[in-house]
């Protein structure tokens, strides 16, 4: 009842100045929304490298063929034979049968070719893989069936489709049983994958992948069909590529081994490469970092929402101020009619809690208004201005802003701090005025 | 100090129809370096049922009087009995508690709270009850139909004219039922017929047995009370009682008594 009372009183006074009162609130107002929309944000990009980074796999290994720079090269003693590097089958066999604790190991060949059926066509990527590698990477298929070891031992001309390319290839018909062209060979369409988003780029080390024009045939087909020696063509001119190994995917089966694991992999292929032309990848490492990037961000967060929660605090501070020297008389009043200066104080920072207190509520309802927003400015960006849209990186695109639950609390108490703490100074500052003098105040 | 024990013969707690009383109060102010003496060893006693008014030029003391009495200020020296304790030595807090229990206020400019209503402003002193008054919503309806001002509870003090302000602050002055009502100037802002309404009212309240110290230089409120107490150089210059049948009607010619 008490508590009531002085809440109504609180905000009584302050009515008596709408419009100041509502610029104290709004400063408050703002700097909670901030906090919580900026935490929302960062909390919506980590989780989605995070997801990226577990969709790899924690427990996996990831190593790519790099191509080295050209000097450097292997065997490129002979231009006509083109450059040679990356990783090789043998280095496979090497792996798998060297570190005890992969699990699971899948090599793979990939490479951009157009696959085409009657008048369709598309920029194919072509992924040439064992039956492990849709296990491994999370493809579900959604009709059909996937590549399987028969398909391995009998070379079998056989295809795989992703979902996108499946639509675009068959708009109408039902591509299984079908054949689709890749350079010069036909592929009987076995199976298409179901629908999967695209991955971003992480760190530096995996490029963004798209998995929309993905088609994957048996790793043995490619091999006997297309070969390790490629084709580009670069600027004009043609150059010959052999690659074996796009890359190996190892699995381990205990999430402690895969540092070590990671460090025997790369011992090995040291061992074995004289130039640099692979990458080993470990997402759990990425995911570490990630974390550590999340606590940064966090911590760099906190302290701009300290900052603009501080000139907030500021801001109902000088009305305080302002509203005591105003309010002397009244202090003056309550004084001699037995207030105490305990009770005037409380009074006042009553009122400082209640600005505050509103600041922090109106905010984090604003707060709860960041999705929507931000899906209203991406709408309106997309629709207005498509260049600047497709100039984006994907990950401001596809970013969905996360409310933290923890960043709401926070926020709506550290603005009930300020109030209290900014509050203290020009509550004492009435409950210290003489009585006398301030019945006096005109 | 044993020469001036001799003035106030009976040291110690007054006796008990002596609601409030001072004993060789003084009250010392420095102002840019030298001593003031605002009140001289003042001695005064109220019992209950007084009704005095303070009279004196300006500077004669009476305003630091009236702030010793209301418990605003505390005296250099002396004691200052009320309801039997000597408040003179109380800390802030005490005293603060002292003045919301013991004494009411009226002042000069009414002094309402104006972002509270009338019935609010006379919850006022009930808010600082420690422990709090039981059926203090009631007590206040009930005053505010005493003043004649039942019809506007809800209405501000900026929609009041003065004499009606300055009887929700009378309402207010009586809400917490204290021994002692002090007004300071109660009719200083007010036109002659609603200076006598006040009057009557206070008249009225005094018959009903309430102790009334008012300060005044208006030799015709004075003498509505039962006493006039003056002051000059913060010493009591005189003090006299006034013959109540000898109040005139209208009470508009004064009648001036010389120290």
């Amino acid at each position: 009842m008490k508590f009531l009372q002085q809440l109504r009183l609180g905000f009584r006074s302050l009515l008596l100045h709408k419009l100041r009162s509502a610029l104290a609130v709004l400063g408050i107002l703002i700097g909670v929304t901030a906090v919580i929309w900026l935490v929302a944000m960062g909390e919506g990009v980590s989780y989605q490298a995070q997801q990226q980074i577990k969709d790899l796999g924690a427990t996996s290994i990831i190593v790519r063929s790099i191509k080295p720079a050209e000097e450097s090269s292997r065997s490129d003693s002979n231009a006509r034979m083109g450059i040679s590097y990356g990783l090789l089958r043998e280095d496979f066999e090497r792996i798998v049968t060297n570190v005890p604790t992969i699990g699971r190991a899948v090599p793979m060949r990939e490479i951009s070719r157009e696959v085409r059926h009657r008048e369709q066509f598309i920029d194919g990527m072509v992924i040439a893989c064992t039956p492990d590698y849709f296990g491994m990477n999370r493809l579900k298929i959604a009709r059909g069936r996937a590549i399987s070891e028969i398909d391995m031992t009998s070379y079998a001309n056989v295809v795989v489709l992703a979902h996108e390319a499946a639509v675009k290839l068959f708009p109408i018909e039902d591509p299984l049983g079908r054949a689709v062209q890749i350079g010069q060979e036909f592929y009987v369409i076995i199976g298409v994958a179901a629908e999967r988003s695209a991955a971003a780029a992480i760190g530096g080390s995996l490029d963004a992948r798209q998995y929309d024009r993905d088609v994957y045939i048996p790793l043995t087909t490619f091999r006997v069909r297309i070969g390790d020696r490629v084709f580009t063509s670069r600027a004009g001119s043609f150059q010959l590529e052999t690659v074996e190994l796009t890359q190996i995917t190892a699995v381990v089966d205990d999430m402690k081994e895969v540092d070590s694991t990671a460090d025997i992999i790369r011992v090995l292929l040291q061992r074995y490469h004289k130039v640099v032309d692979y990458a080993i990848v470990v997402p759990k490492e990425l995911l570490e970092q990630a974390e550590t990037m999340r606590a940064m961000f966090n911590v760099l967060l906190l302290l701009i929402a300290g900052i603009s929660l501080l000139v907030g605090g500021i801001g109902i501070m000088n009305i305080m101020l302002a509203t005591v020297t105003e309010r002397t008389r009244e202090i003056g009043i309550r004084r001699a009619l037995g207030a105490t200066k305990g009770e005037i104080v409380q009074q006042f920072l009553w009122e400082t809690v209640v600005l505050s207190g509103t600041g922090g509520l109106l905010g984090v309802l604003f707060g709860f208004l960041c999705g929507p927003t931000v899906n209203g400015v991406r709408f309106g960006v997309r629709a207005s201005l498509p260049e600047v849209w497709a100039a984006l990186p994907p990950n401001i695109r596809n970013l969905e802003p996360r409310l933290a639950p923890w960043s709401i609390i926070a926020a709506f108490a550290i603005s009930v701090g300020v109030g209290i703490v900014f509050g203290i100074y020009p509550a004492r500052r009435a409950a210290n005025m003489d009585p006398i003098e301030a019945l006096r105040h005109e | 100090m044993p020469p001036k024990q001799a003035l106030t013969p009976s040291a110690g707690p007054p006796p008990r129809d002596v609601v409030a009383a001072i004993r060789s109060v003084s009250k010392v102010y420095s102002l840019g370096g030298h001593e003031v003496k605002a009140l001289d060893n003042v001695s005064i006693e109220f019992r209950q049922g007084d009704y005095v008014a303070i009279m004196g030029s300006s500077g004669s003391g009476k305003s630091t009087l009236l702030n010793v009495l209301g418990c605003l200020d505390r005296p250099t020296t002396g004691q200052y009995y009320l309801a039997g304790q000597d408040v003179a030595v109380m800390d802030d807090e005490t005293l603060s508690r002292i003045r919301g229990r013991y004494l009411g206020f009226i002042f000069q400019s009414y002094n309402l709270i104006q972002q509270l209503s009338v019935v609010e402003n006379i919850e006022v002193p009930l808010s600082y009850q420690r422990p709090p008054m039981p059926g203090g919503r009631e007590r206040c309806l009930k005053l505010a139909e005493l003043v004649g001002l039942s019809k506007r509870l809800g209405h501000r003090p900026t929609e009041l004219s003065g004499g009606q302000q300055q009887r929700v602050a009378i309402a207010r002055a009586l809400v917490n039922n204290p021994h002692v009502i002090l007004a300071d100037e109660p009719t200083g802002n007010l036109d002659t017929a609603t200076s006598h309404e006040i009057m009557d009212l206070l008249d009225a309240l005094n018959k009903a047995g309430r102790t009334i110290v008012m300060v005044t230089h208006e030799n015709d409120i004075a003498e509505r009370a039962r006493r006039i107490v003056r002051l000059r150089d913060g010493r009591i210059e005189s003090v006299s009682e006034v013959r109540r049948e000898a109040l005139p009607v209208a009470g508009l010619t004064s009648s001036v008594s010389p120290g």
